[in-house]
């Protein structure tokens, strides 16, 4: 019963889902309607619960000393810091609270991200290299949308941003288009397989 | 590095104590500390050091926290806490049948299927008990079996249908052809041209990057012709992102040199 | 033969040159055009266009969604966009309820409307709502669309929606005349499309960063999105349609000057490999 039951749930919860697209009867709207309100909420204790796994890691490796254990410790201090300040003063702005997200948590991760600018450069100068046709093409591809769609393209040649927006249009729309429908049909097919038992890995194992 | 420690944590404190008692303006101290932390997280450029690792893992535990706080807040108060709270204060006896003229039943109240979300929002943490783990597999079940039949239908819909539909267009319009022929000059004549060619390229390209896809017959002869072409187009699209991504990133840089000069040094507007 | 060698070392060590100095070019080029506070006009492209005339379209006093639905790491693609577009329909006079799959996305929002508000004269509850963030995804989606409260009970105040003025009568998405996603990632304006503009036949139109744009256009083709603003160029072009000059037109010269440079770090670096290639030959 360790399977069979998880099994049957996320039967019923999926095929409330996929059914009631077609149907709009109120006997299958409504517990549509309830059952996405409730995914909502287990949703949420998700989250909680990959942070309570991310500190009781954090904790252990302070506990036993292991490498870095001083770092890990900081991360404790500022998990529980940043929770209680939420839980305790509230999320609104003008606490403490928000001006701890707008002064480290914003300028860190926005820090983080544009890291990568400076990587993809050293990338494009290191790695990139026309060594067969489909490179050839991808590279010129990609200095013909990086030059069209910046301003100073137009003084090169005027007709540039018009040309970009062709090939965005048309060759790299109809690829992407393949790319979608493969991926839908992908999705469709896993999202059967999961609702009907065939798929179980997400139950994890014994 | 416990002496570093120990030198940080006070002049942290010091530096709290005296924005709390209002010495320092929380809004210059804010500056100061986002541009810190800014430059801790760029140092990593030079190479990985101390300072980035502490920022590092400062960011990770804040984030941590950060979601924990919201999801409390938006979710587990409004949507779980309050409706259960509200209806507890109006719980009622439903009376299953009679005993000698005594009601027995159960206490019921509105919101009270709250409760199942509730419990089975608990049953998640199980996972931390490897003899009751198994409990968590039916919330999982719940989020997995809800969001794979969303996925169903967003993907039915939005993505396979309406896609395959829009990408029925006539192959021939006579209409951009004879605006090629009478197009005046070399631009005008390529533009006229590239439009001729916008309905039959689209239809194309997607049936070759189609093919492509197909995995059960080998890509040979002519299969493996239409197959390259579909190649050529994907390339061209990948293209298309490494351009795309490349203007991404460097976005974001401009916004952190630019809260550097401005807000922080304040040497541009 | 002898003369070969010095060249082959200079190629070699061309083609490996340390990437700190290629990090340093690339600071120069961001941070001397943002010192010069450079600006340059650009043209406006077809999707930006689409989004605002759809917008420019909409009657005063009609109901927007606008979904917040981004985060502090993608602020300098997506603020801007949020900027402009609110800037755009509170001079239209248009009601805009606010809403974030996200969770730092509220705040990001509420910003940009306490920013705006003042200038246009807008009021909170009676121009503009805050609902806030919640946890769900499509679900929250789909429970916008079907009834709005049971999605969102409070605003991001925790007011209940029956005691805001301007909601009032507002049931679910079809009271309301289109969804303006600003959007980071998953989930986002791609979400918006696959599950409410064709089950519901909603008009969507939006933000995404740069990353995303390319395979938005697929949905641009079919008509499932109305227009789109692509990265820092498509805010710029929005800012400017709107003659609002922000964030977004101030980093173009910047923007330019790096995917030049990019540019030329390519060509260059092929070069030197072709070069070393014949030499080994």
């Amino acid at each position: 019963m360790k399977n069979e039951i998880p099994v049957a749930i996320a039967f019923v919860a999926g095929m409330l889902m996929v059914v009631s697209l077609f149907v709009p009867h109120p006997y299958v709207a409504e517990p549509a309607a309830i059952t996405r309100s409730w995914a909502i909420i287990i949703t949420a204790f998700a989250y909680v619960l990959g942070v309570a796994n991310i500190a009781r890691i954090s904790v252990h490796s302070v506990r036993n000393r292991s490498t870095d254990w001083e770092y890990k410790a900081a991360l404790v201090v500022a998990l529980f810091a940043m929770a209680g300040l939420g839980i305790a003063g509230g999320i609104r702005s003008g606490g403490a609270f928000d001006w701890a997200y707008l002064n480290m948590y914003v300028p860190m991760q926005a820090t983080m991200f544009s890291l990568l600018a400076f990587y993809i450069a050293s990338a494009a100068y290191r790695a990139f290299r026309a060594r067969s046709v489909e490179a050839t093409l991808l590279l010129v591809t990609a200095a013909v949308v990086m030059l069209g769609r910046v301003p100073v393209g137009e003084k090169i040649w005027p007709g540039l941003p018009a040309f970009t927006e062709w090939v965005m249009e048309v060759p790299n729309m109809a690829a992407k288009r393949g790319i979608m429908i493969g991926a839908a049909l992908g999705a469709i097919s896993t999202g059967l397989k999961m609702i009907l038992g065939i798929e179980r890995s997400y139950l994890g194992g014994e | 590095m416990r002496f570093r420690l120990i030198a940080t944590l006070a002049v942290v404190t010091m530096v709290v104590v005296f924005a709390v008692t209002g010495r320092i303006s929380t809004l210059v101290l804010g500056n100061w500390v986002a541009a810190l932390l800014t430059l801790s997280i760029f140092s990593f450029l030079y190479k990985d050091n101390p300072v980035y690792k502490f920022a590092e893992h400062i960011f990770i535990g804040i984030s941590a926290g950060y979601f924990v706080a919201l999801e409390y807040w938006n979710v587990f108060v409004p949507n779980l806490w309050n409706p259960l709270m509200e209806g507890f204060r109006n719980v009622d006896l439903t009376v299953l049948f009679r005993l000698g003229g005594v009601p027995i039943g159960l206490p019921t109240f509105p919101g009270m299927e709250l409760l199942i979300p509730f419990a089975l929002g608990i049953l998640l943490f199980t996972r931390f008990f490897p003899r009751a783990a198994w409990l968590s597999r039916w919330s999982i079940a719940a989020m997995i079996g809800s969001y794979a039949g969303l996925a169903i239908i967003g993907a039915l819909q939005g993505d396979l249908i309406a896609q395959i539909r829009a990408n029925m267009i006539p192959f021939y319009v006579s209409g951009s052809w004879a605006a090629v022929g009478s197009a005046q000059g070399g631009g005008d004549i390529f533009f006229a041209f590239l439009e001729a060619l916008r309905n039959p390229l689209i239809v194309i390209g997607l049936l070759a990057t189609l093919v492509y896809f197909f995995f059960s017959r080998e890509h040979k002869g002519g299969l493996g012709a239409v197959s390259r072409l579909g190649i050529w187009f994907l390339m061209i699209s990948f293209g298309a992102s490494f351009g795309y991504t490349v203007m991404s990133r460097v976005s974001l840089l401009i916004g952190r040199l630019y809260f550097l000069l401005s807000d922080w040094l304040g040497i541009i507007q | 033969m002898g003369q070969d060698r010095p060249d082959r070392n200079l190629l070699v060590k061309l083609s490996r040159i340390d990437r700190r100095i290629l990090f340093v070019i690339i600071f120069v080029c961001v941070i001397v055009p943002l010192l010069m506070e450079a600006r340059m006009e650009m043209s406006v492209t077809a999707p930006v266009l689409g989004l605002y005339e759809a917008v420019e379209g909409l009657e005063p006093g009609s109901y927007v969604w606008l979904a917040a639905d981004y985060d502090p790491g993608s602020m300098p693609e997506l603020y801007p966009m949020n900027v402009a577009l609110v800037e755009h329909l509170f001079e239209k006079d248009i009601r805009v309820i606010s809403g974030s799959l996200w969770a730092p996305g509220p705040p990001l929002a509420q910003r940009v409307f306490e920013d705006l508000a003042p200038k246009y004269g807008k009021a909170y509850g009676k121009d503009y709502v805050n609902l806030g963030f919640k946890e769900g995804r499509e679900a929250v989606m789909i429970s916008v669309a079907e009834d709005l409260r049971r999605a969102f009970p409070e605003d991001y105040y925790g007011a209940p929606l029956d005691s805001i003025p301007m909601l009032e009568g507002i049931r679910n998405l079809r009271d309301l005349e289109m969804i303006v996603a600003v959007s980071a990632g998953y989930p986002g304006i791609k979400e918006w499309i696959m599950q409410i503009a064709t089950r519901y036949e909603t008009v969507i139109g939006g933000g995404v960063t740069a990353v995303t744009g390319p395979e938005m256009y697929p949905y641009i083709q079919s008509g499932q999105l109305v227009g789109l603003l692509a990265g820092m160029k498509g805010a710029a072009e929005y800012e400017q349609l709107v003659r609002r000059p922000g964030l977004g037109i101030s980093g173009m010269v910047a923007q330019s000057s790096v995917h030049v440079m990019v540019v030329v770090f390519i060509v260059f670096a092929n070069i030197v490999y072709f070069l070393e290639k014949r030499r080994a030959e």
